[in-house]
């Protein structure tokens, strides 16, 4: 018998026996026929890009030691170039858009443009000073910001080798709550998605945190709106 | 031992012989004698055995206090933010419960999405098997080097030790798993592996055993932080090939997920060509909005952050983006030993926060590898027994029940409601059932059987309520027993043991209601 | 009301003083308490060290003793133990049908839901948080691992003891950490057991208390050794102790190993 059919026969074996619930005795004991009791929060009490949610994704992206700057889309160039200011090269996904980096390409940065047609070699992205990408969700409850990958945020490693990560959020994608935001992202499970709540860190020194491990140590979120 | 290890990734299994106590440190090895075993599931002494050696280590009693209660208070803050967390709970433990119940139609369905998005599925039986496909892949691959991504699956079938074997060097990122592979180490803790050793330790470990360590290193976290990511730098840019576990599997996408802090999972989940990931059987979710659970109970239960900063979600092959080889391990591994016992099945549904572990008086004393697994703690004394079943009487893990006080601190955190004390019961239970077939009984097995006939009688119990005369005696006036003989030694060597009343309270009850003619005032 | 009283194995034979200080609290208070005496234990030390055949005759015995509840013969059945009340709460029934006695289980599960810990009775069934005590003395409580996230005592019994007249009541530190007693825990694990015990003495003499406070001899027993082996002179008490003494019929202080005077200040200092 193949590996695959040994195992699944003996998961049926052990399943034969009861209908594989845990045994009723044990407390938290659930029901394997009755639905799923989801009687947690779906959404929270703000609809997505409303203040409250903007002014809360706020705070928790700071709680992170992130950078937050809160810009009028007029002002995302500015604000990019000023955070950039005095970089050599910085990487752009191919889909980004052409106005929030046209200030800092002006500076005398050079722009690096990278797609999974024409990715950039992982020594150049190493040599990179920054990162600016776009996000398709945030969540203001636990300071995260979510990229899946299309062409606005680019491929996996522009927003992990660079040591500098500026993502710009529109308010209209930050929503309150975990639920919210998955449900979202469901649309397309497929898409390889990165969250992330701050700059990397660790806490296995002591439990004592360390901002900035592999990814990259510093991150600019921009909340425009 | 002085020999420079310059090649700790090489470890085989046995290197070191000796026999593995727990976090002591021989006056030749620097970082402990370390244990190298066989069964990374069944490993050292007996747990009293083992708990005492580790008792006896102030330091790393003190590293383990000082980690526990700030994890503790971490995690109790940003869960109490969380208006709806018995709801989460309530959701996470129904969840759980029906990839349980469905799961072989389950597995299949992953099965499927993983093929039909490019990846390949194998599946293990057991440890060995596992190894033997992931070596074989490396080899395939045509390297000798792997970075890993922490994984508790992989370390449960010595998977480090396995690769060595084969010629091919694998490297740990996670800093606290990089920190365990240069001590020669075995890991403490389901999240934290190097939660015993302190920053000076850690420092020492890295001078010596880091070839490219700054030679003035201090103990500040941060330059010990920057000091492994240094060193990770240039494997991770150039590995071919990463091997990784999974948190979570999503069936009806074909989803996996990695959650973690550092970055290191990022880096080996998205840069090397080919990607193998090793999973237990029961890590499955039904579907992708079901994350939307876990992903709120998982970071705020392990490490006490509202989220963790970086979770990576791939789904077979992106082409373009990430690793174009895609192979995902399935392991068998004892998982179904545990599942066909309906009771114990329960101990599956973990996702490895350890939250139960930071909360356990019992562990915070003794620290991890007194459970002689890579599962400690209070879920590692449920989970390692059933994995590995029991090889009879004097199997270490038929000792692992039995190392707890049932005080429960582990269930009301549990963020999947596993009723860790009751499952300990159950367990133990095992135990006493498989010593009730000797033909010789244990001593306990023979003392329960004459308590029982005792205690199930009032009568019965009265007449021995007069036996306690004894006791009585040896109490003498002071009213208390400060020296008994072995086993209730045990007791009296760190406590006095009261007198037995002079008058119990059923011989007081007949006196003053039974014949209220003579009733007193009380 | 007509109670049924569980005196407990442990406390029936070595602490007395419990089970006769719930009688005199409940009767103070104008209620009939009653003692079958066909009674003997609930069966928690075999269920918790495994030995589940064994327990079911013990099991049976309780469940038998106290069956007149359900016709109606007392109102409730009173435990004052909160592991012991745990273990007929969420073991007894468990051991039975474990065993294949089911109406037995059934049984069990219909007692165990007539049967109180005393706390919970008092302030649950009988909708009292002040009893009408009085207790001189500076007090601190240690809430026991079972009351607390087995039955889900929450602070019932602390707002019974602040409502004690000249009652002091001193937080205890790390108050819902176990003391490391666990049953056979003890003997089974003694060092590891010691090392928690040494922590909660240690945490109970910060206090600077009179006496120790629970609502579980159990518990008491192993802090009170703790204490008594340290000559710490802090005795230990039942709740109902403290609740049933007034200013008529106090409850003396128990008796504590006094500190060794040449040896006090260099312990109480550590």
């Amino acid at each position: 018998m193949s590996a695959r059919d040994e195992v699944l026969t003996r998961v049926r074996a052990a399943l034969q026996e009861s209908d594989g619930a845990a045994a009723p005795e044990l407390r938290g004991a659930m029901s394997a026929q009755a639905p799923v009791p989801r009687d947690y929060r779906a959404a929270g009490e703000d609809p997505p890009g409303s203040a409250a949610v903007i002014d809360l994704l706020d705070e928790r992206v700071a709680d992170y030691r992130a950078e937050v700057h809160r810009v009028a889309p007029h002002e995302i160039g500015t604000t990019v170039a000023r955070i950039l200011e005095g970089s050599s090269a910085v990487v752009v996904p191919s889909g980004l858009d052409a106005g929030w980096t046209s200030e800092l390409a002006a500076s005398g940065t050079a722009l690096l443009t990278d797609s999974r047609e024409a990715p950039l070699d992982v020594q150049t992205l190493d040599g990179a000073d920054g990162v600016v990408t776009a996000a398709r969700v945030a969540i203001a409850e636990t300071g995260t910001i979510v990229l899946d990958g299309e062409p606005d945020q680019g491929r996996r490693a522009i927003s992990l080798v660079p040591d500098l990560h500026v993502c710009v959020v529109r308010h209209d994608q930050a929503v309150q709550t975990v639920p919210e935001a998955v449900r979202l992202l469901a649309e397309h499970p497929e898409r390889p998605q990165t969250w992330i709540s701050g700059p990397s860190a660790t806490s296995d020194i002591e439990l004592v945190r360390v901002e900035g491990v592999h990814g990259p140590r510093t991150l600019h979120v921009l909340l425009v709106g | 031992m002085s020999t420079y290890l310059g090649l700790p990734t090489l470890r085989r299994k046995g290197d070191a012989g000796g026999r593995a106590t727990p976090s002591g440190t021989r006056p030749d090895e620097p970082f402990g004698p370390v244990p190298h075993p066989d069964d990374p599931l069944r490993w050292g002494e007996t747990f009293p055995q083992a708990a005492r050696a580790a008792l006896g280590n102030d330091q790393m009693r003190a590293n383990l206090g000082h980690a526990t209660s700030t994890i503790r208070a971490k995690r109790a803050s940003v869960v109490g933010e969380v208006p709806d967390w018995e709801a989460l709970r309530d959701a996470g433990a129904a969840i759980k419960t029906h990839v349980m119940a469905g799961l072989p139609d389950l597995l299949e369905e992953l099965e499927r999405n993983v093929t039909a998005r490019g990846g390949v599925v194998h599946w293990a039986r057991d440890a060995a098997e596992a190894n033997r496909i992931v070596a074989e892949l490396v080899r395939a691959a045509g390297v000798d080097e792997v970075v890993k991504v922490k994984s508790m699956a992989t370390q449960e079938i010595g998977l480090n030790e396995a690769l060595a074997e084969a010629g091919i060097a694998a490297t740990e990122t996670d800093l606290a798993e990089l920190i365990v592979q240069l001590a020669d180490d075995m890991p403490s803790h389901i999240l934290v592996p190097a939660i015993h050793r302190n920053r000076e330790e850690i420092r020492r470990i890295f001078l010596e055993r880091m070839a490219d360590a700054p030679a003035d290193l201090t103990d500040a976290p941060r330059e010990l932080a920057m000091a492994a990511r240094a060193h990770l730098r240039r494997k991770f840019l150039t590995a071919k090939v990463a091997i990784s576990g999974a948190n979570f599997a999503v069936a009806d996408t074909g989803t996996l997920s990695v959650v973690e802090s550092e970055g290191n999972g990022r880096m080996c989940l998205t840069l090397p060509e080919t990607l193998i990931t090793v999973m237990g059987i029961e890590k499955l979710v039904p579907t992708f909005t079901d994350l939307e659970v876990f992903l709120q109970t998982l970071p705020r239960s392990s490490t006490g952050e509202r989220m963790n900063p970086y979770t990576s979600l791939w789904t077979g092959v992106t082409p373009g983006d990430g690793p174009q080889k895609f192979h995902l391990v399935l392991l068998d591994n004892g998982r179904t030993r545990a599942l066909a016992d309906d009771v114990g099945r329960a101990a599956l549904h973990c996702i490895r926060c350890s939250a139960c572990l930071n909360v356990c008086p019992v562990y915070e004393r003794v620290g991890g590898h007194a459970y002689g697994s890579v599962y400690p703690g209070p879920i590692g004394a449920v989970l390692t027994p059933q994995l590995t079943g029991s090889s009879g009487h004097g199997d270490p893990n038929s000792s692992l029940p039995f190392a707890s006080t049932l005080c429960g601190a582990c269930y009301d955190v549990c963020p999947v409601k596993i009723d860790i004390p009751s499952l300990l019961v159950h367990l133990r239970a095992r135990v006493a059932d498989e010593d009730r077939g000797r033909r010789v009984p244990t001593g306990w097995g023979a003392a329960m059987k004459a308590a029982s006939a005792v205690m199930s009688d009032g009568g019965r119990f009265a007449l021995a309520e007069k036996g306690t005369v004894v006791a009585r005696i040896l109490a003498g006036r002071k009213g208390y027993v400060r020296h008994l003989p072995f086993p209730a030694s045990a007791w009296t060597a760190s406590r006095d043991l009261p007198a037995p009343a002079k008058q119990t309270f059923r011989d007081w009850w007949a006196k003053e209601h039974e014949q209220p003619g003579e009733r007193s005032d009380r | 009301m007509r109670i049924a009283l569980t005196a407990t194995c442990v406390a029936d034979s070595m602490f007395p003083q419990a089970p006769r200080a719930t009688v005199r609290l409940l009767e103070r208070l104008g209620h009939e308490v009653f003692f079958p005496a066909s009674q003997a234990c609930c069966g928690q030390m075999h269920i918790n060290t495994g030995y589940m055949d064994e327990a079911v005759p013990v099991v049976r015995n309780h469940v038998e003793s106290f069956s007149p509840v359900l016709d109606g013969e007392w109102d409730a059945v009173v435990v004052p133990s909160g592991s012991c009340t745990g273990s007929i709460r969420h073991q007894q029934g468990m051991v039975c049908r474990r065993a294949g006695e089911d109406a037995l289980g059934a049984r069990a599960d219909a007692v165990a839901a007539k049967t109180y810990e005393l706390s919970e009775l008092l302030v649950d069934v009988l909708g009292l948080s002040d009893v009408g005590a009085h207790f001189a003395h500076r007090v601190t409580f240690h809430p026991t691992c079972h009351s607390l996230r087995m039955l889900g005592v929450g602070d019932r019994p602390e707002r019974l003891l602040r409502a004690v007249a000249g009652l002091e009541l001193v937080d205890l530190p790390g108050a819902d950490g176990c003391c490391g007693f666990g049953g056979t825990f003890a003997l089974k694990n003694a060092p590891t057991s010691a090392a928690m015990l040494d922590d909660k003495v240690a945490a109970v003499r910060s206090t600077a208390a009179e006496v120790l406070v629970a609502g579980d001899y159990s518990c008491l027993m192993h802090i009170g050794g703790g204490l008594s082996r340290q000559h710490a002179g802090i005795g230990t008490m039942h709740l109902a102790e403290v609740l049933a003494s007034t200013v008529d019929d106090p409850t003396p202080l128990p008796h504590a190993p006094a500190p060794r005077t040449r040896t006090a200040g260099a312990e109480v200092s550590r």
